[in-house]
């Protein structure tokens, strides 16, 4: 379980986020949504140790996870950046292998092959496994990425919005995907999203940020209706049910 | 390409090399172990071998850890400031010291390129624009700044002419006994060898790195004391060879891609290949006399980087 409590970061004098306590469910999948600047992903950052907060801490099944060796924490806990769009010259196969550094130290053993081969068939990449990563298109790009954090095989995955820049059909691929990965083998993802639609239909639960503070946290019925969503973004958003999906249709034409 | 081609290209250059000089020598003059001929061949041609040899992966395999680490193809030790920051260390360390001992060349010159590079590393990570051309632009202001002062030095302690000797690289004085620190960059390119998948780690940046376990700032400065220790044997005892950091891995990278492991052996005997290659011209184009090493790998390597910045900059983006 991962427990964060009280986390405070300032850049400067500035709080980015403030006195934030939340607890991630297992099993489930977790959105940190919010308007920009509401310290979505640097609350992730903090989660992930890429970024030390000035205050309070984050627990790991009980230990501060400043306390957990990287390698040890590196096979609990991964995490996917925005920034990892690179410019380095990886096969996929190449960059997934990198996804057992933390178990093989980079020399793989004949199980790591193995995760290796399942998380590339997992993401429908086998055709193209032993493509460059800049020849490939942004979707498959990241699903290469993303299936680098499978077979590093954590239990939790981080991801700090994986849809940017990916059109419909991507983005509802790679939703597909994590919600396989929580249903199936029993992951928990978090994952910062800008769409709350995506965040509506897949995701269990949602955890609602604004100018660094907590504003909500709860299961997903409960943060996405009209009510809520007007604290969060100061907008007006009307919800609509279409096949038992909450849609909000935050479009306002007629203004 | 294959490994073993460069491997074969090296072989026989490497015998080229072996027969080819203002002396001409046979393998049959071998046979005699008193001849004139054999003693030229031992205390001259071998270790000219071996130092070009020694100095072509070295230099290669630096340029390749410096692109790996600063995420930018252009980076190397000649666009960095480390060759210049080398060249500065040796010109202190002889007005430091009256009577200078290698030695003491050597810890100045090797701290100077290190802390140079270091330095280079740190402006990299402050600048905000990225650019892959900007970035090695800055490096080669970098490197001029440390150069002028060098120069300013030198010539207010009369050293001008002692220095000019490390400004051109050039195997035409190498002969047994004076180009043996060369060895010290085996181990370093060993390590480096080792530390392959760390490098590639760390190349895809800080926080994927992080992500994987590594530690991060740890193999970074692993990485940039391994390459001021080649750069450091080799400005001490060839000299200053341009480029050669610069075009061979990115030809490499090319090919091959981008996953050190698979990258280092290629980019090694590459840079062998290409530094016989410029030497051996250098020496015959106006034999029995020399052209330095450094005049050929500059208009071949000149020539070959153009092409890369021309046609490469989508690829090296």
């Amino acid at each position: 379980m991962i427990e964060i409590k009280g986390l405070t970061k300032r850049f400067g004098k500035k709080p980015v986020v403030e006195d934030v306590t939340v607890t991630i469910e297992p099993g489930t999948i977790t959105s940190f949504i919010g308007p920009n600047g509401a310290g979505k992903s640097t609350l992730l950052s903090m989660v992930s140790r890429l970024l030390e907060a000035d205050t309070g801490e984050v627990l790991l099944d009980q230990n501060n996870v400043k306390k957990w060796k990287s390698s040890d924490f590196a096979k609990r806990v991964s995490i996917l950046k925005q920034a990892n769009y690179l410019n380095v010259r990886l096969t996929v196969r190449e960059l997934v292998s990198f996804g057992r550094y933390p178990y093989s130290k980079g020399r793989l053993s004949a199980e790591d092959e193995k995760f290796v081969d399942q998380a590339i068939d997992y993401m429908n990449l086998a055709d193209m496994e032993n493509k460059y990563l800049d020849e490939l298109s942004g979707g498959q790009k990241q699903r290469a990425f993303i299936a680098m954090v499978i077979a590093q095989d954590t239990d939790y995955i981080l991801l700090d919005e994986p849809l940017n820049n990916l059109d419909m059909k991507h983005s509802v691929q790679i939703m597909k995907i994590l919600r396989k990965l929580v249903d199936e083998l029993g992951k928990t993802v978090v994952i910062v999203l800008h769409d709350i639609n995506f965040a509506s239909v897949y995701s269990d639960r949602i955890v609602a940020l604004k100018n660094g503070r907590l504003m909500k946290n709860g299961p997903t019925r409960e943060i996405i209706n009209s009510d809520v969503l007007r604290e969060i973004y100061d907008m007006d958003i009307p919800i609509q049910e279409q096949n038992g999906c909450r849609i909000c249709v935050y479009f306002n034409s007629h203004i | 390409m294959k490994l073993w081609m460069l491997g074969i290209a090296a072989i026989v250059l490497s015998f080229i090399s072996l027969f080819i000089g203002a002396i001409d020598i046979t393998p049959k003059d071998l046979l005699n172990w008193e001849s004139d001929e054999t003693h030229i061949f031992l205390i001259s041609r071998i270790p000219r071998l071996l130092a070009i040899i020694l100095a072509g992966a070295g230099m290669s395999i630096a340029g390749l850890i410096m692109q790996s680490l600063s995420r930018n193809k252009f980076v190397s030790p000649t666009t960095a400031g480390t060759l210049d920051a080398a060249k500065l260390g040796i010109l202190i360390s002889m007005l430091f010291f009256t009577n200078v001992t290698y030695t003491q060349q050597v810890i100045f010159s090797f701290a100077f390129a290190l802390a140079g590079t270091f330095l280079f590393m740190q402006i990299l990570d402050r600048i905000k624009f990225k650019d892959v051309i900007f970035v090695p632009l800055i490096g080669i202001m970098y490197g001029n700044i440390l150069s002028s002062i060098t120069t300013f030095l030198g010539y207010e302690a009369d050293l001008l002419q002692n220095l000019s000797s490390w400004l051109m690289g050039s195997f035409t004085l190498i002969i047994a006994g004076r180009y043996e620190l060369l060895y010290v960059s085996i181990p370093a390119i060993i390590l480096a060898y080792l530390y392959a998948n760390k490098f590639t780690v760390a190349g895809m940046g800080e926080d994927f790195a992080r992500n994987l376990g590594l530690s991060y700032k740890l193999v970074l400065n692993i990485g940039l004391v391994l390459v001021a220790v080649i750069s450091t044997t080799v400005v001490l005892t060839v000299g200053v060879i341009p480029f050669l950091g610069l075009i061979v891995p990115n030809i490499v990278s090319l090919y091959l891609g981008d996953n050190l492991r698979k990258t280092i052996p290629h980019t090694a005997v590459l840079g062998i290949v290409f530094l016989l290659i410029c030497d051996i011209l250098g020496r015959i184009i106006i034999h029995p006399y020399e052209i330095p090493v450094n005049v050929t790998v500059a208009v071949i390597g000149s020539a070959i980087f153009l092409t890369m910045l021309l046609r490469g900059r989508a690829y090296a983006k």
